[in-house]
């Protein structure tokens, strides 16, 4: 479904990705690891569409169209989903209105009615129980005043309610204790079926006890400079990345 | 050649009719807020509170003057016929400075009537509170109105009386060529009294109009006034309205203004805080375009010990608007234990959009809470980012962001029905489309 081939991304002016390669098939989930600074949020952003990154080689396609050239909103309506590192707070804009606004302008681009309220109010309650969200969820402004694991749980109940075809976790586990990370793995793996696929970017090999990776990728220096199963995840977590760094700055 | 010289001219000329026409007690001063006029003139932009008034300049277009009331149509609440739809409320409207003849009931003890009237049938009334707050003021547009004014209306709410529903008054500039208007308004609320009234300013478009309004508002011990305006009016209407306050011990006011259109606008807002635990909510959403001016010019005054005062005004700039706020609290020095704060928040949607903020604090007393802020900024990127990933398009999350930077003034609108209309106004206003009432044949 996706395919990104010789990525080069630059934001104000500097290049962060350096000829990138990844290829994602429905069904499959893809963990994403690297030290600090080597393009793991700068590849969920571009992929998103954020204005700050400009792409200046290589080409990405979702299902054979050319991604680069859709507004982050189309990217959305196609089915691409990020949970955010760090999620936005929207003073004033509940979660009801916004969520609403979100599945009602998915259903138009698909060619299907707006959802009535009480159907818009039944899917926002079974899904929250996924998360384990607070009932109060729906009328406070988005993320405002939310703790830090609420915001985590916040990303995935939006992913529950909007059914993305391609998800990227961008650093979900930063910030969650042990129980937060149960809850969210547990709203993933829920969502998981044959026809849709994740790109887990993450720190941590803890993450993936929960959510088992197919393909595990070393992001480095703006590359992906080694792929491998979740033994890979493993060995990184013994060993660090300073061998991967000696592999490759040699 | 000053400003102020071919209304001097105007008046020396007309002055008997101006005085038969009009209500018997604004003739009593008028001839002395003459003299006044003619030796202080109008403001000038070098004068502190009028830095940025917008409408100085177009005091020097050559208006019409209606002194005989000759162009109020016979028919005009069917022209003006308001459908708010949902607000439930008693509804009055004005011509130019001549409140129409109603078609509703209301309680026992109520008088809403024109200040002519009321100088007749309710002199004591009417002069035990006219002109008290502004009698010995110097600010060239009271002398102005003072000199001109021949009517306007008389709002009163006897004792302990409170009223079933809002009063919805519409205010009407309506002419076939340029028109000037004076208007003077009362509104008395007696002792434990309660009332919720929303004003909205219309105009025919297409017509150059000055209207120089002047409303003294007392409100007295425990009574409660809420007071909505709306401003939507064309862009060759100038407006310079001024409201003068004064509250008694334990009395309560909401005052809050919605901007949606208009020429050049000021909005002088003055409250006398004259008896303790008396409190105060102030605030605004201005939303602008194209070439549009508002200036808010806020003056809270604590006089006396306990009372609270907030003031929150909001402008979204679009286009080359401009906006303007000046707030002055003064805190005098018996008032100690005085709350005041105040905040201003606006957005500059576009690069020639001006934005003029002035918080101005005089703090005599020495135990007092007061603070302020002012910020000017533009639509936060991020969250705009982040409400696109979830598929929502960037006109509509535009909206939404603002529609929420307004949601905090809108709220202060206890009224449901005037609330969730004025509201949606709002939003039809930050869509681009027409936010004026359906059924009205005028604006």
């Amino acid at each position: 479904m996706l395919e990104i081939k010789n990525l080069h991304a630059t934001i104000a002016g500097k290049e962060i990705l350096k000829g990138l390669d990844l290829t994602v098939r429905p069904g499959e989930v893809h963990a994403i690891m690297g030290p600090n600074g080597a393009g793991k949020s700068t590849l969920s952003s571009v992929l998103t569409g954020n204005p700050a990154y400009t792409v200046t080689e290589g080409s990405v396609t979702f299902y054979g169209k050319n991604l680069l050239e859709m507004a982050p909103e189309i990217r959305s309506r196609k089915g691409i989903f990020m949970s955010f590192q760090y999620p936005v707070e929207i003073p004033g804009v509940s979660m009801v209105n916004f969520m609403r606004a979100a599945v009602n302008e998915h259903r138009k681009y698909k060619g299907e009615e707006p959802m009535s309220a009480s159907e818009f109010l039944k899917l926002m309650r079974t899904k929250k129980e996924l998360l384990e969200l607070d009932s109060k969820l729906a009328n406070r402004s988005v993320n405002e005043g939310f703790s830090g694991g609420e915001k985590k749980r916040n990303e995935i109940f939006q992913m529950a309610m909007l059914e993305p075809r391609l998800s990227i976790l961008d650093e979900t586990d930063s910030g969650l204790d042990i129980d937060a990370l149960r809850v969210v793995a547990h709203g993933v793996n829920t969502l998981k079926n044959n026809d849709n696929a994740s790109i887990v970017i993450t720190h941590y090999q803890r993450l993936l006890d929960y959510i088992v990776p197919d393909f595990v990728h070393v992001l480095y220096n703006g590359r992906i400079v080694k792929t491998g199963t979740k033994e890979l995840a493993l060995e990184l977590e013994e060993k660090g990345y300073d061998w991967i760094k000696k592999e490759f700055e040699a | 050649m000053s400003r102020a010289q071919q209304y001097i001219d105007l008046y020396e000329q007309t002055a008997d009719t101006i005085k038969q026409q009009a209500a018997t007690l604004l003739n009593a001063h008028r001839d002395e807020a003459f003299a006044r006029f003619k030796q202080v003139g109008f403001p000038t932009n070098k004068d502190e509170a009028y830095l940025y008034c917008p409408v100085l300049e177009a005091l020097d277009t050559d208006y019409g003057f209606d002194l005989n009331h000759l162009t109020v149509p016979a028919n005009a609440t069917d022209l003006f016929r308001c459908d708010v739809p949902g607000i439930r409320a008693h509804n009055f409207y004005i011509v130019n400075d001549q409140l129409q003849p109603a078609h509703t009931a209301l309680p026992d003890g109520v008088i809403f009537c024109k200040l002519s009237e009321a100088c007749t049938h309710h002199a004591d009334l009417v002069a035990a509170h006219l002109d008290r707050q502004i009698g010995t003021g110097n600010d060239g547009f009271t002398l102005f109105n003072r000199t001109f004014a021949q009517d306007g209306y008389f709002l009163f709410v006897p004792a302990n009386t409170t009223l079933d529903l809002p009063i919805q008054l519409v205010n009407m500039l309506y002419a076939q060529s340029s028109l000037m208007t004076h208007t003077r308004n009362l509104i008395v609320l007696d002792e434990g009294a309660q009332l919720h009234l929303l004003v909205c300013d219309h105009a025919t478009t297409g017509i150059d109009f000055f209207a120089n309004r002047l409303t003294e508002i007392v409100v007295g011990k425990n009574a409660q006034l809420h007071y909505y305006t709306l401003e939507s009016t064309g862009a060759d209407t100038s407006n310079n309205d001024q409201i003068i306050v004064e509250q008694a011990a334990g009395s309560q006011t909401v005052i809050n203004f919605i901007g949606l259109h208009n020429g050049r606008s000021r909005h002088h807002i003055a409250i006398n805080l004259n008896g303790e635990h008396a409190a105060t909510w102030l605030g605004g959403i201005v939303i602008s375009g194209d070439n549009q001016r508002t200036d808010i010019d806020t003056d809270i005054h604590h006089n006396v010990p306990h009372c609270h005062s907030q003031e929150l005004f909001k402008y979204i700039l679009d286009g080359a608007s401009e906006g303007a706020f000046a707030g002055r609290i003064v805190v005098a020095k018996q008032a100690q234990h005085t709350e005041a704060y105040q905040t201003n928040r606006n957005i500059c949607l576009t690069k020639q959009a001006r934005m003029h903020a002035k918080p101005q604090l005089e703090i005599y007393a020495d135990d007092v809470k007061c603070g302020h802020g002012a910020t000017t900024g533009q639509i936060d990127e991020n969250a705009l980012f982040y409400m696109r990933t979830r598929g929502i398009g960037e006109a509509e999350a535009r909206m939404l962001l603002l529609l929420a930077f307004a949601a905090d003034v809108l709220d202060k609108i206890t009224v449901e029905a005037v609330r969730d209309r004025l509201r949606l106004m709002v939003e039809q206003r930050l869509r681009g489309g027409e936010s004026k009432c359906k059924s009205c044949k005028i604006c």
